[in-house]
C-alpha cells in the first residue's frame, strides 16, 4: 500500500487576539502524520498542542499556512467525517445512555436504526462495555466514561483520531490499563492517532513519533522516532529502551541533557 | 439534622404539625369560644366542604383551568421569546428591558384594566393576568438553560459536524429542559394565585376568588374557608404535578 498522508500541515500559524495584544499559539508548524501511524504532541502547558490538534480538527482556524487532511482542506475533512476525536473531559451527554452515545454520530448522520444498533454493539465490544449500554454516564467510572468517548470517535470508522489529552484526569492505573488498550485499539482499526499529553512516559509508550512543542510561540522543536513497531505490551514499560526514549524526550523537552539520579 | 431524619419522620413531622393546628384551632373557637365571629369552627369548614363539594369542585375547575390556561400560554410565548434571545444578542437586547417591565408590573394594578377591557362574561382577562404573571420565571430560566451548553460538547457536535438544528435539538434543547422545568415549577403556583386574585377584581360571577369574596362579605365564613381549601389544592395540585415532571427531567445527573 502506498503510505497515504493522514495529516499534512506546512507553515502552519496561528494567532489569537487578545485584549493585551496578539496572542502566537503557533509560529511556522511542518507536520506530516501518515495513514496508520500513531503520533504524539508533547510540551509544556501553552506550547500550543491542543491549539493544533484544534486546528487539525477545523474547531480553529489557521491564520496562515496550509493544512489538508487526507488532502482535503480541515473544514472539508470535518464535514465528511474522515476523523474522530476525544477530549480531555469524556464529554459524554448525561441524558443519553452509553449507547445512545456511542451512537451519536451516526445518529447526526442519519444511520438508520438497525444498522445503528449493530455498530454501537461492536463499539460496545471493543471497547469492553458491552454489559454496560444501557447504562447512563453517571453511573460510570471515570475511566469508563472515558471508553465510551473513545468509542464515540471511533463510531463511523475514521481513519483518523484526533484525542486531547483524553486520560489526563485518569488515576495512574486506569491510565496505563486505557494507554494499553488504546494500542490495541489502534492496531485493530489501522486508524492514525495524533494525541496531544504532557506526560513523557504515555507519549512514548504509545507513539511511533514523539512531536515535542515548547512555548512563546508554539512551535515543534524536536521529532523523535520511538521505533517499537507492534511490540507494545506492558513488558515494554519494563524495557530499557523504553526508559532511554522517555530520557531522549525529556532531554528534548528540556534542551538539554538531564543528570540521572541513578541508572537503576 | 434533616439529613439523618428518618423517612417516615419526614411525612409524620408535618402531618403532625398539622393535626396540632387543627386542634388549637378546634381548641379555640369550639371549646374556649375566645375567636371572633369571623373565624369559623374547623368542623363547620368541614361540613361546608362536605355539603357544597359540587359549587366547590366547579369553581375550582374554572379558577384551576384559567391558571392553566394562563399557565401554558405564558410558558409557550416564553418558550419562543427566550430561543429568540438566545440565538441573537440584538433580540435579547430589545426583550431585556421588556421583560423587566413586565416583572414589576404589579399583578392586581393591571387586573382591573383587563377584566374591563374584555368584558364581564369573558374569562380571557384572568388566563391574560395568569399567562403574564407565568411568562417571567419561564421566560428567565429558559433563557439561562439555552446558554448552559458546555464547550466540550459544543467542540464534540462541531466536530461531528451536525447542523445548526441539530445541535439545538440533540443539545441545547435537552441542555434547557431542565431549567424550563424550574421555571414552569415556580410559574405553576404563581398562575394559581395570579388566576385566583384576578377573580377579585370583576369578571364573570364564577372561580373561587370571586365565590370567596362574596362569602366572607355576606357572612358565610366557613364556607368562604372551605372555598379557601379549594384555592390551597389547585394550588397543590399544580406545584406537585410540574414537581414531579422537574424530577422525572433531572434525574440524570451531569457528569
Amino acid at each position: 500500500m502506498t503510505t497515504e498522508i493522514a495529516v499534512q500541515a506546512r507553515n502552519v500559524s496561528k494567532t489569537f487576539d487578545a485584549n493585551s495584544g496578539d496572542v502566537i499559539a503557533l509560529e511556522d508548524v511542518d507536520l506530516t502524520v501518515e495513514a496508520g501511524e500513531f503520533v504524539s504532541l508533547i510540551g509544556p502547558s501553552g506550547c500550543g498542542k491542543s491549539t493544533l490538534l484544534r486546528v487539525i480538527a477545523d474547531l480553529e482556524t489557521v491564520t496562515t499556512g496550509e493544512l489538508e487532511i487526507f488532502g482535503k482542506p480541515a473544514r472539508q475533512a470535518r464535514v465528511d467525517q474522515d476523523y474522530g476525536i476525544a477530549f480531555q473531559q469524556a464529554g459524554l451527554l448525561p441524558w443519553r445512555t452509553v449507547a445512545g452515545n456511542m451512537g451519536l454520530p451516526l445518529e447526526l448522520h442519519g444511520v438508520k436504526k438497525a444498522a445503528r444498533a449493530a455498530r454501537v454493539a461492536e463499539l460496545a465490544e471493543l471497547v469492553g462495555l458491552t454489559d454496560f449500554v444501557d447504562s447512563y454516564p453517571d453511573q460510570l467510572s471515570g475511566g469508563m466514561q472515558q471508553r465510551v468517548a473513545i468509542a464515540r470517535a471511533l463510531a463511523e470508522q475514521p481513519r483518523l483520531l484526533l484525542m486531547d489529552e483524553p486520560f489526563g484526569a485518569l488515576d495512574e492505573m486506569t491510565r496505563e490499563y486505557l494507554q494499553s488498550e488504546l494500542t490495541r485499539i489502534a492496531a485493530e482499526t489501522g486508524a492514525a492517532v495524533v494525541f496531544v499529553t504532557h506526560s513523557i512516559p504515555e507519549a512514548v509508550f504509545l507513539s511511533d513519533r514523539v512531536v515535542v512543542m515548547s512555548p512563546r510561540p508554539g512551535r515543534i522543536t524536536d521529532i523523535l522516532v520511538t521505533g517499537f513497531g507492534d511490540g507494545r505490551g506492558d513488558a515494554l514499560r519494563e524495557s530499557p529502551e523504553y526508559f532511554e526514549r522517555v530520557t531522549a524526550v525529556r532531554e528534548a523537552l528540556h534542551g538539554s541533557p538531564v543528570e540521572r539520579a541513578n541508572e537503576r | 439534622m434533616s439529613a439523618t431524619l428518618p423517612s417516615w419522620m419526614r411525612f409524620a413531622a408535618p402531618v403532625g404539625v398539622g393535626v396540632i393546628i387543627v386542634a388549637l384551632w378546634f381548641l379555640i373557637v369550639d371549646v374556649l369560644h375566645a375567636a371572633p365571629r369571623a373565624l369559623p369552627s374547623p368542623v363547620a369548614i368541614i361540613d361546608e366542604l362536605v355539603i357544597h363539594s359540587d359549587i366547590i369542585l366547579e369553581d375550582m375547575g374554572i379558577t384551576g383551568s384559567n391558571a392553566l390556561i394562563g399557565l401554558l400560554a405564558g410558558t409557550l410565548v416564553a418558550i419562543v421569546l427566550a430561543a429568540l434571545a438566545a440565538t441573537a444578542r440584538p433580540i435579547d437586547g430589545m426583550l431585556a428591558p421588556l421583560v423587566a417591565a413586565i416583572a414589576v408590573v404589579p399583578i392586581v394594578a393591571i387586573t382591573p384594566i383587563l377584566n374591563t377591557m374584555f368584558g364581564a362574561s369573558s374569562q380571557f382577562g384572568r388566563e391574560a393576568v395568569a399567562a403574564i404573571a407565568a411568562f417571567v420565571p419561564v421566560f428567565v430560566n429558559v433563557l439561562r438553560g439555552l446558554r448552559q451548553t458546555r464547550p466540550v460538547h459544543r467542540d464534540l457536535l462541531r466536530a461531528s459536524g451536525a447542523s445548526g438544528l441539530q445541535t439545538f435539538r440533540v443539545l441545547t434543547l435537552p441542555t434547557a429542559l431542565p431549567y424550563l422545568l424550574t421555571g414552569l415549577r415556580i410559574a405553576s403556583s404563581i398562575a394559581v394565585i395570579a388566576a385566583l386574585v384576578a377573580e377579585y377584581f370583576g369578571g364573570p360571577a364564577d372561580g373561587i376568588g370571586t365565590a370567596i369574596a362574596s362569602y366572607a362579605k355576606s357572612g358565610h365564613a366557613a364556607l368562604a374557608f372551605a372555598y379557601v381549601a379549594g384555592g390551597i389544592v389547585i394550588g397543590l395540585v399544580f406545584f406537585l404535578v410540574t414537581s414531579l415532571l422537574e424530577r422525572i427531567v433531572t434525574r440524570r445527573s451531569p457528569v
